[in-house]
This record gives structure tokens, C-alpha cells and sequence, in this order.
């Protein structure tokens, strides 16, 4: 029989409206993430800190004789440090898309679809950005809603109002930077493994780079080349922690500001089907 | 009764770096299936992405489903179904999630884009394959999915880029089959973009020739051929490339074939005597004539000037 005797039917149903295609895009990579098994350990390794630092809490609440353990916003500041490793981590993992997508030539399918590229680089974005925030912005936010429930009061948080925004700021810098750095690069290869290596490169290079130079020189300005060390200046003065930053805090605001951009530049300029080479 | 136009397109021209792959192209194409043939570089996957809103031409205007390309991108879009030239596939997907996933992209709710994807991979021969991971596909199957991929969302218009390419023949002449069957019988529009002259021929209606980024012919394949009987193949013995200079000297079109077999153009109703009579004012020995059926190799080698 021929195989075109088996049929093919119009299709007579509702389509849904234009702009939704990146939801379907950060839906779909993160269930195809959640199928990974090493990921799903890696989420639930880097929510053990978590759990340290509720006990901590429960600790510094309960009893007085470890109330050198109670919580102040260094605390919440030190965790989201910690969280840093994981961040690494998952950037990682989740980083690679678009650099799949190039060796398996699916841009074309993509934006031959009715999606825009912005719509495709949301789509891609989002998993990241997402998983991100469930390592360091959901535990932080939950660990003041454990210090409220383990003390049985909100002075703590009272005193400590900037807390909320806080958290939020830093948590969403530090995943947007992550997240929009890794898929740049990921949008300029086509292994996932060359971009892992990239990206490991980019921040551990940097950070030696900038110990090697203040070295050399003397002068800790440098550490203007270190991503790493820019969230730090930023984060502590977020979290009001009187340190001596190495440059000042606008100065660290505009390196992030401007490595974001230059990742969203690098994005816009590679997704695309056809590359011209001059 | 004659079918709206699904592409138009006014002066388009598109450029590479320093290289044009459009120059000043105007085109028609109507409803049903039509072929867009032209050699490899003529310009055809540079057409079809500019068509599709991938790639921005210099200049001109384009026209898909009566909607302007620049200013309605997504709504042809997903009107349309395109299956590239290249592999391509989603990674780490089998074959059913993969045509599903294509299908939600373009707009289909997921449970309709999942029961879709089942039948039309039934459709094109993959049924029993369809929980394979796409990776492991054999270069026939990465076709028909990529075919399926196109029609999930039951599009109005098809654009197939190459669509036998690499393919063995029982599998070509099924995906023949499949494409005329489309076309013909769905309801569907297409638009077969090939080297292959007999692919276009076996199943399109209309065909728009493209050589060096330019429009060389463009109509309905019946008409371009013209009645038969006006055309002979034409073997001598003798200097063959000194008697089509003669010939087209008498105002004949000739083009040499691989097998030293000459196809001639006799236009009006002088025929064979006409060949006869050169062949003898030359000193050229006959060894074969024959009144051939004109192909669609006549009107594209007449159309990109091949000799």
C-alpha cells in the first residue's frame, strides 16, 4: 500500500496567539534537564546549605547557649556566597542549548517557526535563569521565613527590612549574569563542552588575572577584570557590609551592566540562520 | 479557472559579503505545486529563506499568502511549513516528540500537536519508527521527518528545500509520491525547490527557473514544453559541436546531452526534412533521429543557455 494511503487531515483547531513560543522553548529544556539524572543530584546537592543553615537557625532560636550562631544579614550574605559553587554548577549544565542547537542545525527550524529571535533567546534564557534562582533566591527567601517561624517573631526581620530587596537584587544579578554570559558563549561554538571549558575559563582566568596584575602592580583596581570579584563589591554594599572594595561600587555596577550587555550583543549577533563572512 | 498567486515577489535582491544571490527577481507563484529549479548556487535556498522572513533582502518587495514578508513575518510563518535543505533536527528528542514540539511551536495546543504528530508520521512512513531517538535515524528517515516536521501544523503553504536529497531510490520515489500526493490530493500548496529536473517534473504543475540569482523562466511546465513533435534527439557521425554551430546558425536551438545525442529545437513545422536537408548540405551522416517528447530538461537548459 502506498504509505500515503494512510492519511493526512486538515487541522480545524484553535492555534494559540503569537508570543508564547518562549514559554514552550524553557518548558521543554527544563523537563529534558529534569530527565538528566547528574542534574537532579546537583539541584538537590546544592539545597544541603540550605539545610545547614536551617539548622543554624533552629539553633540560635531555640537555644541561648549557641546564640553566637544567630542570624544577621552577614548570614544571609555568606549563603548566597556559598551558593556561588552552585551557581558554577548549574550554569554549567544548563548551558550548553544553543551551541547544541547550532551543531544539530535546529536554528533554522526554530526561526522558521512563528517566534522571533528574542522570543527564542527568552526561551533559552529562562531554564537557566530559573534554576538559578531556585539555588540561591528560594532558599534565601526561605531561610527568613524559617528565622520568622523558629523565633516566633519578626524583629529580626523588622530590623533587617532591606533583607527582601537584598536578596532579590543580588540573586537575580548574579543568575542573570551567569545565565546570559554562558549562553553567549554557548551561541559561539557548536560542543557543549567547549563552552563549559569557556566558561570555566572565563571565570577562574579572570579571577587569577586580576590576582596576578594586583600582584604586579600593587593596585587592586584590577579587579575590574573579574566578574567575580565585581558581584562581590556589589553584593556587599547591597547587604550594607562595610568592606574595602577594591574599585568602587558604580564602577562594579557598570562592569556587570556592561558584561550583560555584551552578552545580549554577542546573542543578537549569532542567532541567526545564515552567517555571512566577509 | 486560474489559482491566486502564494508567493510574489517585486525586484528582490539579496547579497552575500560582495556577492548577489538575487538580483531584480520577479516572480509569480501560483497555487498548487510549483518547482523552483536552477543549478546549485542559482539562488534558490537564498529565495526561500528570504521568503520565510530569515533573511532581509536589500531591495524589493515579497509577498506570501497575500501578507508583506516585512511586515507580518509570524503570521506566514505559521501558515507555512518548511523542511530545509540540511540535517536538522532538535537534539536529545525521538522522532514523536520532536514533530510535537514543532507542532506547539507553531501554535498548535500541546494535545492536538501530540496527536498530530502520530498521524502525520504515520503519513510519512514513520509510524513504527516514531519512538526512535532521531539521532539514530538512517538519512531517508532524517527526510521524512523533516517533512513532518513541515506538515504537523497543516500549512497552507509547503516550502521543500531539496527534499530527495541523499535519499536511495525506492525511498525517493516515495517521497515522490508522498509530495505529489500532497499537492494533488491534500490540498495543499507547495513549492519543490530541486537540482533534479524529474523530481520537479513528476510532481509539480509550474516551475520558476532560477540561474545566477536572476529569473531565467518561469510557467506552467506543460506550456514551457510546448507541443510535441517539435523536438528530436539527433545523433550523427561528424564533427557534433561544428553541426549545432550550423544548426543554430539555421536558427535552431541545440544542446549537446551526455551520450553524444543531440536534442534540437525545430521550430515551426519544417521538422525532420529541415535536419535532413542541413545534414546533407554539411556532409553530416544521420545515425539516429527521432521526435522526442520535449522534457523539462529542454526548458531548463533552454532557460540557463546550456549547451
Amino acid at each position: 500500500m502506498p504509505i500515503h494511503d494512510q492519511g493526512y487531515r486538515r487541522y480545524e483547531g484553535k492555534r494559540a496567539p503569537h508570543g508564547q513560543a518562549w514559554w514552550i522553548i524553557a518548558r521543554t529544556q527544563f523537563l529534558a534537564a529534569l530527565k538528566y539524572r547528574p542534574f537532579v543530584i546537583l539541584l538537590l546537592v546544592s539545597w544541603v546549605p540550605f539545610i545547614g543553615r536551617a539548622v543554624q537557625l533552629y539553633l540560635s532560636t531555640s537555644f541561648q547557649q549557641v546564640s553566637m550562631l544567630a542570624a544577621t544579614a552577614q548570614t544571609f550574605r555568606d549563603f548566597l556566597d556559598q551558593q556561588g559553587l552552585f551557581v558554577f554548577l548549574v550554569t554549567i549544565a544548563l548551558g550548553g542549548a544553543i551551541a547544541d542547537d547550532r551543531r544539530a542545525n535546529a536554528l533554522q527550524l526554530y526561526l522558521s517557526k512563528p517566534l522571533t529571535r528574542t522570543e527564542y533567546i527568552i526561551g533559552r534564557l529562562v531554564p537557566a535563569l530559573g534554576v538559578l534562582l531556585g539555588v540561591t533566591f528560594v532558599p534565601a527567601i526561605l531561610l527568613i521565613l524559617l528565622q520568622i517561624a523558629f523565633s516566633g517573631s519578626t524583629t529580626f526581620i523588622g530590623q533587617n527590612l532591606f533583607l527582601l530587596p537584598a536578596i532579590t537584587l543580588v540573586s537575580l544579578t548574579q543568575s542573570l549574569l551567569s545565565a546570559s554570559t554562558i549562553l553567549a558563549l554557548s551561541s559561539l561554538s557548536k560542543s557543549r563542552r567547549f563552552v563549559s571549558i569557556m566558561y570555566a575559563g572565563l571565570i577562574f582566568f579572570t579571577a587569577a588575572m586580576y590576582q596576578v596584575l594586583r600582584t604586579i602592580t600593587g593596585n587592586r583596581a584590577w579587579a575590574a577584570v573579574s566578574p567575580g570579584d565585581m558581584l562581590d563589591v556589589v553584593a556587599d554594599a547591597v547587604f550594607r557590609i562595610r568592606a574595602n572594595p577594591p574599585v568602587p561600587v558604580p564602577v562594579a555596577v557598570l562592569v556587570i551592566a556592561l558584561l550583560i550587555a555584551a552578552s545580549f550583543w554577542v546573542l543578537e549577533r549569532k542567532i541567526r540562520v545564515v552567517e555571512v563572512v566577509a | 479557472m486560474s489559482t491566486p498567486n502564494v508567493v510574489e515577489l517585486e525586484n528582490v535582491n539579496v547579497h552575500y559579503a560582495k556577492n548577489w544571490a538575487l538580483r531584480d527577481v520577479s516572480a509569480s507563484f501560483p497555487g498548487g505545486a510549483v518547482g523552483l529549479l536552477g543549478p546549485n548556487g542559482a539562488g534558490k535556498s537564498t529565495l526561500i529563506k528570504s521568503v520565510l522572513g530569515l533573511l532581509s533582502p536589500d531591495r524589493g518587495q515579497m509577498r506570501v499568502l497575500g501578507l508583506d514578508v516585512r511586515r507580518s513575518p509570524l503570521q506566514i510563518r505559521s501558515r507555512i511549513g518548511y523542511m530545509p535543505e540540511s540535517d536538522t533536527h532538535f537534539p536529545q528528542m525521538n522522532a514523536v516528540s520532536f514533530v510535537a514540539y514543532c507542532g506547539e511551536l507553531s501554535g498548535l495546543p500541546r494535545a492536538d500537536a501530540m496527536q498530530r504528530a502520530h498521524e502525520v508520521l504515520y503519513y510519512v512512513g514513520l509510524g513504527e519508527a516514531r519512538y526512535r531517538m532521531i539521532d539514530q535515524y538512517s538519512t531517508g528517515m532524517k527526510q521524512r521527518i523533516k517533512l513532518a516536521q513541515a506538515l504537523v501544523h497543516d500549512p497552507d503553504l509547503l516550502f521543500l528545500d531539496e527534499p530527495t536529497n541523499g535519499m536511495d531510490p525506492k525511498g525517493r520515489d516515495e517521497m515522490l509520491e508522498l509530495i505529489r500526493d500532497i499537492a494533488h490530493n491534500k490540498g495543499l500548496n507547495l513549492i519543490l525547490s530541486s537540482h533534479l529536473l524529474p523530481d520537479v517534473e513528476y510532481t509539480c504543475d509550474h516551475v520558476v527557473v532560477l540561474d545566477k540569482g536572476a529569473i531565467a523562466t518561469a510557467g506552467p511546465i506543460a506550456g514551457l514544453k510546448g507541443p510535441a513533435g517539435r523536438v528530436f534527439e539527433l545523433r550523427i557521425k561528424g564533427d557534433t559541436q561544428q553541426f549545432i554551430g550550423v544548426m543554430r546558425e539555421a536558427g535552431l536551438e541545440c544542446h549537446a546531452t551526455d551520450d553524444d545525442v543531440m536534442r534540437v529545437f525545430v521550430p515551426g513545422e519544417s521538422g525532420a526534412p529541415l535536419l535532413f536537408r542541413l545534414a546533407a548540405e554539411h556532409r553530416v551522416q544521420v545515425r539516429h533521429l527521432r521526435a522526442s517528447v520535449p522534457t523539462l530538461e529542454d526548458v531548463f537548459a533552454k532557460a540557463v543557455g546550456e549547451e
